[in-house]
């Protein structure tokens, strides 16, 4: 490989990334943006609607806002850790996206095989997910560590607690979906999945769907979970940050809220197939983007219709039901596989594995 | 040569983050680094073509275990002083200790056996290679045994550490969460006639 080689092959890569980064930031800029219309519509009120036509410039705006604010550093905090904690918590959530596939192309028929839309088609892509979106619990904890406040110590422990309690729950909802696909590779699960919506693992793993999806809510922190910033810790780990140190926090949480809509929608609603084969005329991306719109739909509408669990609540709807349920979902999987008669039922959703 | 400079990258940094794990003096610096040296282990695995033990790597221990590590680290009271007391008075021995670990490491790494001629290339394998599923089954028909009694020891452990935790304290008050769930306005709310 000469050095041209390795040039044009790292432009690509460049390219790839940002292909995907730019898309995620402004995703992210206008989810804040539908979650304000949105509840606003539940709640029967305007909603932002002056920036702009119908407040669409409004995200912007909010952004210069932030940039434009100073950032106080408070003078007993741990400087190096309390700068770096914004950036641990958003790359991790950035990142995750690298193996996330956003549709099958042929590139309008220039390339003889259909090639996946992903920067890295890994086989452990399911893992890796889970590994690198686990990871941003140190942002989290370094923030509250490093502001050196009570309440900020508080939260980030009530933050990092309640995100490692329920990734066991959505680690094994994801065990289940490996069981039926065989393999860890999400394109392979998405193909898994092929041919309508009677195929898709949403049907023989309803209560897995469940699970993630929820689980997923307290994950990032969505209300009913959200207690990490509650008003009786001042806003949790980020009570001492200010300007775009403090965005920089929402963007890592409205960030995972998206790649747990993706993920969901990959490992349950059937990725980029659409609900009727009748339908596959319009491109995939576009089904795969529907429902994690959707999806995001779901996590404001959430937002706008629950109370706030108590902590412990919280833990125990983690602990005491989550986690049984996934290990006897495990369980009654594991057994169907291999039992005669049960099984021939459940390898219609397992093409090429079960037989 | 890619592979080569990405190797000498990961290796060093997983050197120097080890040296910052011992050097630094605030606790919670070390275990950062010590998470930092992780990721630098994870990726020699990933150029070992070893994807799932990296990722697991991550997974378990940067994800997982490093978080209570964090946690217990940041619950202490580090007291420099304090630990320096005595200082003089151990020296010798942990000075003796540092020296042998010292000339061994040394002898072990000139003996010839960690030379580049002792170990082969492992080389690549094929793209159709799917390490997790090679691991699967190793660890499910060769290694069955082993794999099963790690996993009981580990059992073993977990109900222990809740045998040593749990205790129930007279004194604390507990909640009845079906009780909770399932009451009703009638049951806090009655009408008083005026």
């Amino acid at each position: 490989m000469t050095w041209l080689d390795t040039g044009i092959t790292a432009g690509i890569w460049a390219l790839e990334i940002l292909a995907i980064a730019v898309p995620v930031a402004l995703g992210v800029a206008y989810t804040t943006y539908a979650e304000r219309r949105v509840i606003g519509w539940i709640q029967v009120r305007k909603g932002c609607n002056r920036v702009g036509w119908a407040g669409l410039l409004q995200p912007i705006a909010d952004g210069l806002k932030l940039v434009m604010k100073e950032t106080i550093i408070p003078t007993t905090a741990n400087k190096a850790l309390f700068v770096a904690a914004p950036l641990l918590a958003l790359i991790p959530a950035l990142i995750a996206y690298a193996v996330v596939p956003f549709g099958e192309t042929t590139l309008f028929g220039v390339w003889e095989t259909a090639h996946v839309m992903a920067i890295a088609d890994l086989n452990v892509g399911v893992l890796y997910v889970m590994a690198i979106s686990s990871l941003s619990v140190y942002g989290f904890l370094m923030a509250g560590w490093a502001s050196n406040s009570k309440y900020t110590f508080l939260g980030a422990m009530r933050a990092t607690s309640q995100m490692v309690s329920y990734e066991i729950a959505m680690g094994f909802a994801i065990v289940c979906v490996l069981m039926m696909s065989g393999s860890m590779n999400l394109n392979a699960i998405i193909h898994a999945q092929a041919g309508g919506f009677w195929h898709w693992y949403l049907i023989p793993l309803f209560p897995m769907f469940m699970v993630y999806f929820i689980s997923g809510c307290a994950e990032v922190g969505r209300t009913p979970f959200d207690l990490i910033e509650t008003e009786e810790l001042v806003s949790g780990y980020f009570t001492e940050y200010s300007g775009m140190w403090f965005a920089t926090f929402s963007l890592a949480e409205y960030g995972a809220m998206i790649l747990i809509s993706l993920m969901t929608s990959i490992l349950f609603l059937g990725g980029w197939y659409a609900p009727l084969p009748v339908l596959d005329f319009i491109p995939g991306t576009v089904w795969l983007l529907g429902k994690t719109t959707f999806l995001i739909f779901v996590f404001i509408w959430f937002r706008a219709t629950f109370p706030r669990y108590r902590y412990d609540q919280l833990m125990r709807l983690g602990w005491k039901v989550f986690l049984p349920l996934t290990l006897i979902w495990l369980a009654v999987i594991g057994l169907a596989i291999f039992t005669p008669g049960v099984s021939d039922i459940i390898n219609y959703w397992r093409p090429g594995v079960g037989l | 040569m890619l592979e080569l400079g990405f190797f000498y990258l990961f290796a060093g940094l997983a050197v120097v983050s080890a040296l910052g794990v011992v050097l630094s003096r605030n606790t919670i610096h070390a275990v950062m680094f010590l998470i930092f040296c992780f990721f630098n282990a994870a990726g020699l695995f990933f150029l070992l073509d070893a994807e799932f033990i990296g990722i697991i790597l991550i997974l378990i221990y940067v994800g997982a275990v490093m978080v209570l590590f964090m946690f217990v680290v940041m619950m202490l009271e580090v007291n420099f002083a304090k630990l320096r007391e005595g200082m003089l008075q151990y020296l010798p021995l942990g000075g003796i200790i540092a020296l042998v670990l010292f000339i061994e490491i040394i002898a072990a790494a000139g003996s010839g056996v960690f030379s580049p001629e002792g170990i082969p290339d492992p080389g690549h394998a094929a793209q159709q290679v799917n390490n997790t599923v090679e691991i699967g089954k190793m660890l499910y028909t060769k290694y069955l045994l082993g794999f099963e009694i790690a996993a009981l020891i580990l059992l073993v452990a977990l109900v222990g550490a809740i045998v040593l935790t749990l205790r129930t304290r007279k004194d604390a008050k507990y909640q009845n969460i079906s009780r909770q769930v399932n009451v009703r306005p009638e049951d806090r709310m009655y009408k008083v006639k005026m």
